[in-house]
């Protein structure tokens, strides 16, 4: 049969054909090389897996690595309290052990700076500079998180460089957002939300999700324990401001929602994978380290240190997490140095008793 | 020779432009002069106007425009009044409804006053657009079959903008005005009400959805698969049933069993459209007014599987350590 289809010539033809090839190159635009692999981590046909990207995973594994570890000199010898003044928070350790976490710290928080970022050259006691005060609240909270915060940091632990990556400020830190930044009250309001923001990963949701859950203690669980209304007054706007926390973490950690969650129901624990519980502490840490550690400090840090509306720089999923499910993919740098480990925090504790050191109360 | 594609019009008959019918006492006077259009021959009719405007037109017009430019203001001065960044932030910007705190009263301006303004103005616009399209077909004698399929998509908009936020006691429960904000208000509702693919009426919509589509695609491809014969003269092939009628009929009974008509095919594509909405609507106004928790439900009625349980000794955290959520 003589098929002449009236596609194979004329103009109407090459339009099509060139048509055809736009459309082509336009579907293939929407796709990611190499092809993603994905890993089921639930049951049969309920959608849970984790999809990854060889390429972008290859690229944030060489982000990951940690630090080589300088080795430690040990215990023996006078302590740090004895050969240096003005220790508050380590003065139980032997001189090694304290310069070895002293260069460590220069290495992971300020190594291009050196000591002189943190320390009143040549006076290394002086405490005129805010970054040491900073730095002396910093160990503490180090401490604090690796001793009291096991169901979120387990045995991995952390340190200064699972945040600070070798920066004097953490890449990932949060401010409160100005509500209305261009000072109209007439029209215009965006309620929080509305533009392309990197912390919901450029969703419309809004997009300071950390003032209400990681400072303030909002309720992050909007649905209802029962089939029919039951009494359950969170709106759907509520719901939004959860999304936006949870973009967040999403983003973060680099997973799916499905990596904590089975979505048939979002809300129900029994079908959720068990790094729910310990994401679940991780929101309850962030919230206790801004409250606890960071809001006090607000008038220790400068004003360029500061956010739009004058508030210190505070912490969320990304600090540490920084694109990791496991910040520095679970490598267990904490071990190193057990003096930022608990039995260290019990000795800080009692000499932090002993010398009745001025914590700023918050609120 | 299969050389006939008529994916465009190939043939244009074109002869003197006219103004269509005259018509009655109370009618107004058509707008515009009729032009004809080549390319817009090639997709339907080359004839471009005249319009009626009328007085239902031209108020729907007018609240809609009012509606349309309040949206764009409040977008505009989202972000400062920059015209680039108006552009560029475009599908992100929005115009919100109230915070649910303000309850059905009237909120400030810019706390969702401007929102329930334009809401007024888009609802009196759609209504009004209603109304048209039921006085000109009234006026061209016709069925009321396009104003009732409009009135159904207009159920919708009503209950999610008007009906379902009284009966939640707040018009923040509304969606809002943005491109991505209301992709993500949806996302939000199914997540606040635990899951809506178990809501059974948001099923049914989809059905009516997807099928929808589906019936475009079988009656298109069978009309034009049969235009050779004539078969696009779809009116005269009710009453005089020709071989095109024939071949497309014997097509589906062969390959399926049993066919629609000629004539009946409009009815199962009007009702399926017309459903969607309607099912959708009701599906959206049962949401948090009587069911809180679509999944909850779902489990509760055994339309939802349960999964075994492959995460043992899942607890919410919030119990064992006795923490507020």
């Amino acid at each position: 049969m003589n098929m002449n289809f009236s596609f194979s010539s004329g103009w109407t033809g090459r339009m099509v054909k060139v048509l055809g090839l736009a459309l082509a190159g336009l579907v293939l635009a929407g796709c990611e090389r190499p092809i993603p692999e994905s890993v089921q981590s639930g049951y049969r046909g309920t959608g849970m897996v984790q999809v990854y990207n060889p390429r972008l995973l290859e690229v944030k594994t060489a982000l990951n690595q940690p630090p080589p570890v300088i080795p430690s000199p040990g215990s023996e010898g006078p302590k740090a309290s004895e050969a240096y003044q003005n220790v508050k928070v380590l003065g139980n350790l032997s001189v090694g052990e304290f310069n070895r976490l002293m260069v460590s710290m220069t290495n992971w928080v300020s190594p291009k700076e050196g000591c002189a970022y943190c320390h009143a050259l040549p006076n290394f006691a002086d405490d005129s500079k805010y970054t040491k005060v900073v730095a002396r609240r910093m160990v503490e909270m180090t401490q604090h998180i690796n001793a009291d915060w096991q169901p979120h940091v387990a045995q991995t632990g952390v340190t200064c460089y699972t945040c600070h990556r070798g920066e004097p400020v953490p890449s990932a830190i949060w401010f409160k957002s100005n509500p209305q930044p261009y000072g109209s009250n007439f029209m215009g309001d965006k309620a929080g939300q509305n533009e392309p923001s990197a912390v919901v990963n450029l969703s419309s949701l809004p997009n300071d999700p950390f003032t209400p859950f990681l400072l303030d203690k909002q309720n992050i669980r909007v649905n209802g324990p029962t089939a029919l209304p039951s009494g359950n007054r969170q709106s759907i706007k509520q719901a939004e401001w959860t999304y936006g926390l949870m973009t967040h973490m999403s983003t973060s950690l680099g997973v799916n929602c499905t990596y904590c969650h089975n979505t048939q129901s979002f809300q129900d624990w029994e079908n959720s994978p068990p790094q729910r519980v310990t994401a679940w502490h991780g929101i309850r840490m962030a919230r206790d380290l801004n409250l606890t550690y960071m809001e006090p400090l607000t008038e220790v840090f400068p004003a360029h240190r500061k956010g739009p509306t004058g508030d210190v720089a505070k912490l969320n999923c990304a600090t540490c997490h920084q694109g990791a499910y496991k910040p520095l993919n679970g490598a267990q740098m904490a071990k190193d140095f057990p003096e930022l480990l608990k039995p260290a925090l019990a000795a800080a504790k009692v000499a932090a008793a002993q010398s009745a050191a001025p914590a700023p109360a918050s609120k | 020779m299969a050389d006939y594609q008529n994916l465009f019009t190939t043939v244009q008959a074109v002869g003197p432009v006219h103004h269509g019918v005259e018509l009655g006492h109370g009618n107004s006077p058509r707008t515009g002069q009729p032009v004809i259009s080549y390319w817009l021959g090639k997709l339907g009719n080359a004839q471009l106007g005249p319009i009626y405007l009328g007085g239902l037109g031209l108020a729907s017009l007018v609240c809609g425009l009012i509606a349309f430019t309040l949206i764009g203001m409040n977008m505009l001065a989202s972000v400062n009044y920059d015209p680039i960044q108006f552009v560029r932030q475009l599908f992100w910007l929005s115009l919100e409804p109230p915070p649910p705190s303000y309850g059905l009263s009237l909120p400030p301006l810019n706390q969702g006053g401007w929102f329930l303004i334009v809401g007024l103005f888009l609802t009196a616009s759609i209504l009004l657009w209603w109304a048209r399209t039921y006085r000109r077909a009234v006026e061209l004698g016709m069925g009321l079959h396009i104003a009732w399929a409009f009135a159904a998509a207009i159920w919708l908009f009503l209950v999610l903008g008007l009906f379902r936020p009284i009966l939640m006691g707040s018009w923040g429960e509304a969606v809002p005005y943005g491109i991505f904000s209301h992709l993500d208000w949806t996302a939000a509702f199914s997540l606040r009400y635990g899951n809506l693919f178990y809501n059974p009426f948001h099923a049914l919509s989809i059905v009516f959805l997807y099928g929808s589509a589906l019936l475009f695609a079988m009656h298109g491809a069978t009309i034009l698969a049969v235009t050779r014969y004539g078969g696009e003269r779809e009116i005269e092939q009710i009453t005089d049933r020709g071989t095109a009628s024939e071949r497309a009929a014997l097509f589906w009974r062969w390959t399926m069993g049993f066919n629609a008509t000629m004539e009946s095919i409009h009815r199962w594509a009007w009702w399926f459209a017309v459903l969607c909405p309607i099912t959708g609507g009701i599906g959206i106004l049962l949401t948090g007014t009587v069911v809180d928790n679509w999944y909850l439900w779902a489990i509760k009625h055994g339309v939802a599987p349960p999964y075994p349980e492959i995460f043992p000794g899942m607890v919410d955290p919030a119990l064992s350590t006795g923490g507020k959520p």
